[in-house]
This record gives structure tokens, sequence and C-alpha cells, in this order.
């Protein structure tokens, strides 16, 4: 038989029987619908925490004061467990490694502010003029930190444009005498929102220089230091160079713990894929029940037309031509119903965008690909069981049916 | 003349249940190329298991069966089926029409299971189609034609393939006399074009017509009686 006639006799045996055929082609399309949407779900939270941690800045290499657990036993924590300070000339110092392109110090503490008779509790950041570009933060109104020495700082303050908000409301902030802690600052810069993100929210910080911030809270260490790397590639390199400088500041011992953000972003990439691996292996599994229920209704399917089976037979049609004919359909109703599934899906993805529109929920080519790979095999797969059985009626009892 | 059929020492034995059932036992028969034979007798003489024998729809389970000389019982289910698709025509009593197709398609269905190229089945079908008087009826299905009309699609499918020889199962049973008088002729007339014509039926009157009637009775050939045709 040749294949146009196939296609075209199996689309006649499709059609010959349309609710059979809507049901099986529904069953399929479910199946498929659900991987995609269900991997565009996964992928979406993957896709979705990579971009946060990504907005924190690109290129960064954190140093924190203190040994983590990440570095297993070490023979020094066990008798001096109290680390060294982690201090602005440390940060200073790192200026000299290679791979570094600039970086940030960073004193953290909580304050009051106060203007006139408002006062509010704020999170105070000591940093320097880089932190801006490090951080990759936006200014809605005035400048940021003056650069100049480190360890003097003028007066200056950046806030947070929630702090603006409750502040100054409509009243312009910019040349304004804010009190931080005991201290008279004015206010040279406002942030820009950010809205909500996994980072510090800068909305609620204000920006003092870090010399000045260290006075505030009565202490010589800094929270972090931000560094960043000139490129991706040098990432690793600032790590080393950063440890190393570090270490020989610190008489030989490695008291602090260097992250790059490339680690945790790793790590949460690792851990999503696997989880939209896993939902995509949940998915599968009704599309191996659509598998079986083409390979049921098939199965009936040739119950009820042995006479048209014993008829082909008479009429001359080999085995082969038979079995061939069940799986073209089999294939076909498989093949259709995957299609709209994949239809179905991509519109669903489609509407989670539309109503999450932060969450990148596309499917990820792979689990379309393998969706339709498995929606097909499984449907030819069994399909072979109904059209052997097809290919084996005996004509004489096909035809004896009257 | 060549024989078309020779059948030698044709054993047949169903198994029902406990018993076994002999459908045919020790048949001896030839039959040469351009006969018309009637193969009557009671139901349950084995009149239709010889038919299906002969259209290689079942197997003997002894003796042997030459079909133009070559032994077909011995051939692969696929080399059967090409003889079924080039030397056999069926015609069935309850048609055995695909319902889904049209009468067009249903003449053509021997040549597209045979892989013939679509102008060619045109071409043939097209033809048939105005040999039988089904022109103007070519894209009906089978439940918008006649009895008559559907034996005379059924008829058009059989030869389609130009076989060596017509089996017709009780080809007028469901028709009434005037239409099943009209299939006849047009089976005699295929018949005289030389296609050799087996027809079982339990009809004595339409099975006086061949020229060449068995008897069956309890799967053997009681009578061999051939009446001299007369010329027409």
């Amino acid at each position: 038989m040749r294949l146009p006639d196939l296609i075209g006799f199996a689309r006649g045996a499709a059609a010959g029987n349309p609710l059979r055929t809507a049901l099986l082609i529904l069953a399929m399309a479910i199946g498929v619908a659900a991987v995609v949407v269900l991997t565009a779900l996964g992928d979406g939270a993957r896709r979705y925490v990579v971009g946060e941690f990504s907005s924190l800045g690109t290129n960064l290499v954190i140093v924190l004061p203190g040994r983590s657990q990440t570095g297993g036993f070490n023979p020094g924590n066990a008798i001096t467990n109290t680390p060294r300070d982690l201090t602005v000339d440390d940060a200073q110092a790192l200026l000299r490694a290679s791979a570094v392109r600039r970086l940030a110090p960073l004193a953290v503490g909580t304050s009051e502010i106060s203007v006139g008779g408002k006062l509010r509790e704020v999170m105070v950041a000591g940093t320097t003029a880089e932190f801006i570009d490090v951080r990759r933060l936006e200014l809605a109104q005035g400048r940021f930190l003056a650069a100049g020495d480190w360890r003097r700082g003028a007066n200056e303050v950046v806030i947070g444009a929630k702090v603006r908000e409750e502040l100054f409301a409509a009243t312009p902030a910019l040349g304004q005498l804010v009190r931080v802690g005991d201290r008279r600052f004015r206010v040279v810069g406002v942030m820009a929102a950010t809205g909500q993100g996994l980072g510090m929210n800068t909305d609620e910080l204000v920006i003092i220089p870090v010399s000045l911030a260290q006075a505030m809270f009565n202490s010589n260490t800094l929270f972090r230091i931000l560094v960043e790397a000139h490129s991706r590639e040098s990432i690793e390199p600032a790590k080393t160079q950063v440890t190393d400088i570090i270490k020989q500041r610190h008489e030989g011992e490695e008291d602090v713990t260097v992250i790059t953000q490339d680690a945790v972003l790793a790590t949460f990439d690792k851990l999503l894929g696997a989880l939209t691996l896993a939902v995509a292996g949940i998915a599968a599994i009704s599309l191996a029940v659509a598998g079986i229920l083409v390979m049921n209704v098939m199965l009936v399917s040739v119950t009820q037309r042995t006479a048209e089976i014993g008829l082909l037979k008479a009429l001359g049609a080999t085995a082969a031509t038979i079995r061939t004919a069940f799986i073209v359909e089999a294939a076909m109703l498989s093949m259709t119903g995957a299609l709209i599934g994949y239809l179905l899906g991509e519109g669903g993805a489609a509407l989670l965008r539309q109503l999450y529109p932060t969450f990148p929920a596309y499917p990820p080519d792979w689990a379309i690909l393998a969706g339709l790979g498995t929606a097909l095999v499984t449907g030819i797969l069994f399909g072979v069981l109904p059209a052997r059985q097809a290919a084996r009626l005996d004509p004489v009892l096909a035809l004896g049916r009257r | 003349m060549a024989a078309l059929i020779e059948l030698s020492g044709i054993e047949r034995v169903f198994q029902l249940g406990d018993s076994a059932v002999h459908a045919l036992t020790h048949l001896n028969l030839t039959v040469d190329a351009g006969e018309y034979v009637a193969v009557m007798g009671p139901s349950g003489s084995g009149k239709s298991t010889l038919l299906n024998l002969l259209g290689l729809l079942d197997h003997p389970n002894a003796g042997s069966y030459r079909l133009e000389g070559r032994d077909v019982t011995t051939l692969s289910p696929e080399e059967q089926a090409r003889v079924r698709s080039q030397r056999i025509g069926f015609v069935f009593q309850s048609f055995h029409l695909v319902p889904r197709l049209t009468a067009a398609e249903n003449i053509a269905l021997p040549m597209t299971l045979a892989g013939i190229p679509p102008d060619e089945r045109q071409r043939r079908v097209t033809r048939a189609l105005a040999d039988y008087g089904l022109a103007n009826r070519a894209s009906h299905r089978p439940n918008e034609l006649s009895g008559g009309q559907r034996q005379r699609v059924a008829i058009a499918r059989a030869t389609i393939m130009q076989p060596a020889m017509i089996l017709a199962d009780e080809p007028t049973g469901n028709l009434d006399r005037a239409t099943g008088e009209d299939v006849m002729r047009l089976l005699e007339e295929l018949n005289g074009q030389g296609v050799t014509l087996i027809i079982v039926t339990h009809d004595l009157v339409l099975g006086a017509r061949a020229r060449r009637q068995l008897h069956m009775e309890d799967g053997s050939l009681r009578r061999d009686e051939r009446t001299c045709a007369s010329p027409t």
C-alpha cells in the first residue's frame, strides 16, 4: 500500500468513529499539555531565581569575615575561633589584586533617622562611592556619596525611596539636614525604588560614608566587602587573589569566607533544574497513561472492525499492510493529540506569564521535544499490540460475523 | 485445457470442544479454467469451508491444493495474500462493503491495497462504474445504495484486479428475485468472458443455471453433474 493511501485510509478510519478519535486525541493532548505547562512552571521558577540573583550585580565576589563551615575542618579554627576583623584597610589592600575591577566595603547597623518631628528606625549602610556601581543600583534624585578618602567622609547621606517618602512626603528631600544616630547629615541623593528583591532592600536603607558608619557603631569590622571582577572569567582568579591577600594580612590565617555569586547561582540552578526534571517526570506519567489509553481504544477498535479486517485480507491485504495501517492510525492520533496538547500547553504558559508578568514561564526546548517525542513513541509503541492483533486475525472468522 | 484448480485428498477438521467436526473429508476436485460451477448442499455440508479453502482464506489439515499448477498450501501468508489479490475475486452474500468509503473507493480498494498508482486506479474505476451502470453512484456511500447496487459494487470490486476466478457465496441471498436475477446475469457475463465462476448456493433453481453442479453432504462430494451448456 502506498503511503498517501495508508494515511488516507487511517484518516478515514479515525474519522469513522469521531467520539473514539476525539477522546484519544484529548487524552494525548492533556498529557503533552501537562508536560509543557509543568516544565514551564519549573523552568520559570529557575529563571526567576537566577534573574533575581543576577540583579545583585554581575561578576560579584563577596568577602565575609569569619570562616564558614564550607571549608571543612581546619586545625587553625580549633585554636583560634575568634576571627580577625575585616577592616577598611583590608578592603583597600584588595584593590591591588589584578582581577579586581572595583570594590566597595560595607558596614551595616541599625540606627534612627529623624527630621522635623519625624523619627524612624532604619538600617544604615556605611560604604563608599563605588557601592552604587558594584551593586548596579540607580539613583532617583541627586548624586551618590562623593569619591574620596575612605577613611574620611563628609556628612552626606543617600536615602532609600521609602525612607524619603515617609520622612519628606511631598516636600523636596535634597539638601535637607537629617539626624542619623547622633550626627547630622545632609541628604545628597535618593535611591530609585527597586521593588521586591531577594537581596538587601535599598528602599529602606540610608547610606553614609563607611568611616562615619564605623564611628557611629563604634566598630572596626566590615560586614562585607563586595568585589567586582573584571569579567566572568576573572571571577575565579579574583577569588584566589582576594583570599591570598587577606591571608597575608591576617598572619597566614584564612579567616574570611569568599563566596562568588556564581556558586550560589549554580546551586539554585541545579536545584531548580532538578525540580523541573522531577515535575517533567510526573507529567510524563500522564503521557504514559495516555499511551495505554491509545492501546485500549485501538484494541477495542480491532474487535469492532473485525469484519473490515477480514474483508481487507480477502481482498489481498497482507498481514504487514494491516499492521502498518493500524500503526499509522495510532501514530496519527497520537501526533494530532500531541500537537494540540503542545498548543494548549503554550497557551497555558502564556496565560501564566500574563497573570504573573515577573514570572518567566517559558517551557524549555528539551521539554517540548521530549513531550512530543514521548507522545509519538508511546502512541506507536502501544499501537503495535493492537496492530499485531488485527494482522493475526483469521479472515474466515472475521468474515463469518455478519 | 489446463486445470485451474486441483484439490486432492483435502481434509478439514474443526475442533469444537472435545469433538472433532470433519467439515471436509477426503475431497478430490478438479476445475478447469473458464468453468461455471455451482456448489450446493444443505447447511453444514461443508460448502462454505470449501469456498474459503479455494479462496486461500482457510488452510486444509491434509491434502494439496494446486492453483494454476502451483501448490498454494505451502505458500507463506504474504504470498497467499498476493495470490488472493491477483487471482481471486470474492463476492459475499452480505456484500461486505466498507461503510465509510464511497462506491468508487470500495471498488478501488483491492488496487489501493496492491499499491497501484492513483491515476491507473482512477482509470479502471471509471470504466468499471460505467460497465456496471454505477456511473452516477460513484460518490455514494453503501448506505445510500440499494441492495442490487451494493452487490454490483461488490462485483466490480471483485473483478477490478482481473482475477482468474470469482468465488461467490450466496450472491443473491440478500436480494429480491429481480435484482438477484440481474446480479446473476452480470456474473454469468463475466464467466462468458472466460473468468472461472464458482457459486455457493442452496437455491436449486440458481444452481441449475450452472454448467456443473457439485452436491455436497457431510463434508464430501456426493454428486458431480455436468449439464451440457445450452448454446445461446
